[in-house]
This record gives structure tokens, sequence and C-alpha cells, in this order.
């Protein structure tokens, strides 16, 4: 039987990886910087825990909600946003985090700086799921995500991202509706991390402001970049090697961000496309094993 | 018949006139050249037709109807494909996907075509024939950042066709090239005149435009100083005066 702190440890995982995975479909496919994404994780994870606490909607009606509302939320802010340039957006979007962790904060509301508490695990079959089918679920539920990734990197829409994110002003050129398609990269990663929000709150059955904070949404922007932007492994790799590195880094928990930040400067400098990115060493030997790519004459 | 009048048309910068009341028209199978000395507004004509800024004041029409507050990629839409000066593929897609991202221009219309996937035989097939008309067959699967200057020219030529296109703007094709590169650039632009679309061609290099254009636009500080035959252009004074600057 798998021990309840592994399982816990993988759920944590799974849920980081959507979160990275919703990132990646703003940041890595459409190219648009985002700084606030923990924004969007918490407001899924905050509607989820109050239809559940106050409305008392079960599990499987307040997450799917939460994934709506962190979308509209999205379009909503996403709008006028994608408008100004990218520079302008980062700054932007960290605005938005820092405003949407305040309101948590700061409305009773929202239980202020106490959070929310008493949200369980979903119930099915008339009794309470337990951890390790949890983790199942949310498993599949990441595995058509990441179905629906691979459809629409194949799909026209994937193709206007891949223009914008190279130069939006030539995609515009060929007749690619750039704000449209950023609103939409934008809207479907919001509401991804909305769901991952829901089943992040369900799980650790108490949510607190603090968890949905800027650092988180550097984190998350981290396991992004450190696995590969724009691939759609990489955010997972990422997700997973510093999903587990704050666990087996324990005995040096003082130095657990030193370490992180520097496992980063060492990426940017020496593997700036990420662990699986084009040109990094792992797909390098990939293609060299697997496959020659034809040279230029 | 006019593919494009452009009326009185005047762009200002922060006080600073960059074109100044420019009247023309454009028709079909036909290669306008536009030439003028550096700063004489004809990339900002271009970035006007393609609605990349609006104009101050002035009119175009294109086919007739005023694309005035079109947004670039509806007017890309209508049919004006065009190039830049400093070249924009997009570097990291490969010389077919370049090619599809502007083919799928009518796609992109509703989301729910842009659901579809964009990988089918018949389509990668027109890709294949444009490709090739641009002379990038064996480069098909290349990064168009690893193509030479010329090939990434031709590309964007190849790109702006995928649009199918009734008018095509093309932003100094030659600058930067060596001598045959550019012998080969004007054979793909007399093709694609010959196909039945205009073309507006804004070069620097007298050899080029002389060749290729029987109707030539000078501009000068934002002004049209002259229209008319290279023979006419080459023996106007104000063309003389313009280029070479004012005998004292």
């Amino acid at each position: 039987m798998i021990s309840g702190y592994l399982i816990t440890i993988l759920i944590t995982i799974v849920i980081y990886a959507i979160l990275a995975h919703s990132l990646n479909i703003i940041t890595g496919h459409a190219g648009q910087i985002s700084l606030g994404h923990a924004a969007f994780f918490g407001i899924g994870a905050y509607t989820s825990a109050l239809l559940y606490t106050k409305a008392g909607l079960p599990f499987w009606i307040d997450v799917p909600l939460a994934t709506l509302v962190a979308g509209i939320i999205g379009a909503l802010l996403g709008i006028p946003c994608l408008r100004v340039r990218d520079d302008f957006l980062a700054i932007t979007t960290m605005g938005i985090n820092f405003v949407v962790e305040a309101i948590f904060l700061y409305i009773s509301f929202f239980g202020g700086a106490m959070g929310i508490g008493g949200i369980n695990l979903p119930n099915w079959f008339g009794r309470e799921m337990t951890k390790p089918e949890y983790f199942v679920l949310i498993l599949i539920v990441f595995i058509l995500l990441l179905l629906l990734d691979r459809r629409l990197g194949r799909s026209w829409i994937g193709l206007a991202w891949a223009s914008i994110r190279e130069d939006d002003q030539a995609a515009e050129a060929m007749g690619v509706d750039i704000v449209r398609f950023k609103v939409v990269a934008f809207i479907l990663g919001s509401a991804i991390a909305g769901l991952a929000g829901g089943f992040y709150s369900h799980f650790l059955t108490f949510i607190m402001p603090q968890n949905f904070g800027f650092g988180q949404s550097i984190v998350i922007l981290c396991m992004v970049v450190f696995g590969g932007i724009g691939t759609r492994w990489g955010p997972v790799v990422g997700a997973i090697i510093l999903g587990v590195l704050p666990e087996v880094s324990r005995p040096i928990m003082e130095y657990r961000t030193l370490v992180y930040g520097v496992l980063l400067l060492g990426m940017m400098r020496f593997q700036p496309g990420g662990l699986l990115g084009s040109g990094s060493i792992i797909t390098t030997a990939f293609r060299r094993f697997v496959y020659k790519p034809s040279r230029l004459e | 018949m006019t593919l494009l009048q452009v009326t009185a048309l005047s762009k200002e910068f922060d006080g600073l006139r960059a074109l100044d009341r420019v009247n023309f028209r454009a028709g079909e199978r036909e290669i306008l050249g536009i030439i003028g000395p550096n700063g004489a507004g004809k990339t900002t004509l271009f970035n006007l037709i393609s609605g990349i800024y609006p104009p101050s004041s002035g009119e175009i029409d294109f086919q007739g109807k005023s694309i005035l507050g079109m947004k670039p990629h509806q007017i890309s839409r209508l049919g004006i494909g065009r190039t830049f000066q400093i070249v924009r593929p997009f570097q990291n897609l490969d010389v077919e996907t370049n090619v599809l991202v502007a083919y799928g221009h009518h796609h992109y219309t509703s989301l729910w075509n842009s659901t579809r996937p964009f990988r089918q035989p018949d389509i990668l097939e027109e890709i294949q024939t444009l490709i090739e008309r641009a002379g990038l067959r064996p480069y098909a699967k290349q990064l168009a950042k690893n193509l030479p200057l010329g090939f990434k020219k031709r590309l964007e030529i190849a790109r702006a066709l995928a649009l199918k296109p009734r008018l095509l703007l093309l932003d100094e094709p030659s600058a930067g090239l060596r001598f045959e590169e550019s012998v080969q650039l004007m054979d793909l632009i007399r093709q694609v005149r010959d196909q039945g679309i205009g073309v507006l061609l804004i070069e620097h290099n007298m050899q080029v435009v002389m060749d290729l254009c029987k109707r030539i636009l000078v501009l000068d500080h934002g002004c049209r100083i002259a229209e008319g035959s290279p023979e006419e252009i080459r023996s106007n004074p104000q063309v003389i005066q313009a280029y070479l600057g004012k005998e004292t």
C-alpha cells in the first residue's frame, strides 16, 4: 500500500503539473507573459471552497463552476490586459495577483487571514473518496487536458498562437486576429488554473490567501521555464522536479530557496530553452539517437 | 481596373508630416514602383495601407470600398498581402508552417473552424505548390531562422501569396541580396504579376525598379513629386534634385 505521505506528494505534483500546463498555454503557446497565474488558481480554489462550505454544493458541481468562474474572470481581466504590450502585461498580471490576494485577505466574506476550512475530499458511491482514488481522478483529468492540448496544438488555433508568439505584427499581417487568440489562450489558461484550484482546495481541505500569492505565481512560472516553455511535456517535468525538490531537500530546509534560485540561474545560463526545450542536452541526445534531422544544403 | 485608390493620404507623427496628401492608384497585373530617398514616407505608406496605424486624413479604397479603420488582420483577409523591409518570418517555425499560418486566414474568422486540425492532405498539397513556386521546395522543413536572407525574402512572398491576395505590398525585396539572388527574386515578382496580382514595390535598387515597373511613383519628404514611366522619371528634374540635391 502506498503511504499517505507519498500519495500527498503525488497529488500535489499533479496539481502543480495541471497549473504549469495551464500557464504554458498562455506563456508557452501564445507567448504572453503572465506573472499572476496564482490569482486564477486562487479564484478557482476560493470559488469551490465557498460553493462547498456556504452553498453546500458537492465537489462534482463546485469544481466545474470554479473552472467557469476563473475562465470568466480571466476573460474580463484578459481583454483589457492583452491589448497592452508585453512588458506592460507582465506588470499588469502581477498587479492582478496582488489585488486578488488582498481581496482574499481583507474581505471577511473570503475568510480573511484565517482562510476557509472544512472542505472535504469528494464523495462517491455514498462515501468519501480515499486519497489514492482522488489521485487517480486528478491524473485522469490531467491526461484529458494533455490530449486537449495536443488537439489544440494541431489546430488552426495552435498555429495562430505560434505565429503570435513568434511575431505578432507579422501574424496580424497574415490574417490572424491577435487579440482574439490571445484572449482565448488567457481564458483557457485561467479556467484550467481554476480547475486546479478546485482540486487543490478539496485536497488540502483548508485554504489561505498566502497559497495564492505572487510567490506561488513565480513557482509555477519556474516549473514551466525549467521544464521547457512551449513544449507539451516540459511543464510536467518541471512540476515533477520542482515539486519533489522541496521534499528531498528537507534536510537543507533553510537553503531551499537558495537551491531553487541557483538551479534556475544555472538553467537560464546553460539551458535557456528548459530541460525539454529545443537545443537542450536532452532533446539533442534524443535527436541523435532516434532520428537525424535534415541539414540545410 | 483600379485595385487600390489612395486619395489625399496624410500621416503625422507628433507634428512630423511623414506623408502629405498623397494620391495614386494601382491596378491589377501591374507593378507600381515606389521610390524616394530615405525618410520619404514609403514604408509609412505601406503601414497605412496594411492598417498598422490609422492615417491622419485621407482615404484608402480597395476594390472600390474604403478600408479605413480596419485592423491589419481584416485588411489582409480582404486580399492585401505584404512583406517587411526588415524580414519578419516566423523564425522558429519551418517554411511549410510559415506558409500555413497565412493559408489559415479564412479559418481564423470563426473560433469553431479554428479548432480543426490544419495538417490535411489537400491543404498541404496547396502549400507545397506555393513553396515550389517560390523556389523553396528543398527547404520546406527547415526552420525559417536557418535560411539565408534571400530565401527568407522568398518565404515572406510565399507566405503573403498564401493569403490569395489581389494586391501585394513588397517593401525593398532586393535589399541586402546578391545580384543573382535579386535576379531570381525579380523573376518571382514578374510571375506574381502574371497571375493577375497587383504589386506595389518599394525599391532602392534602380535597376530593379526600372526593369520591373512600367509606372513609378516618387515620394520625397512625404509628398508625391512625380509619377510616370521609367524614362519620364529618369529625366524629371525634381526627381534628380531629390536624389542628388540642389545645384548651388
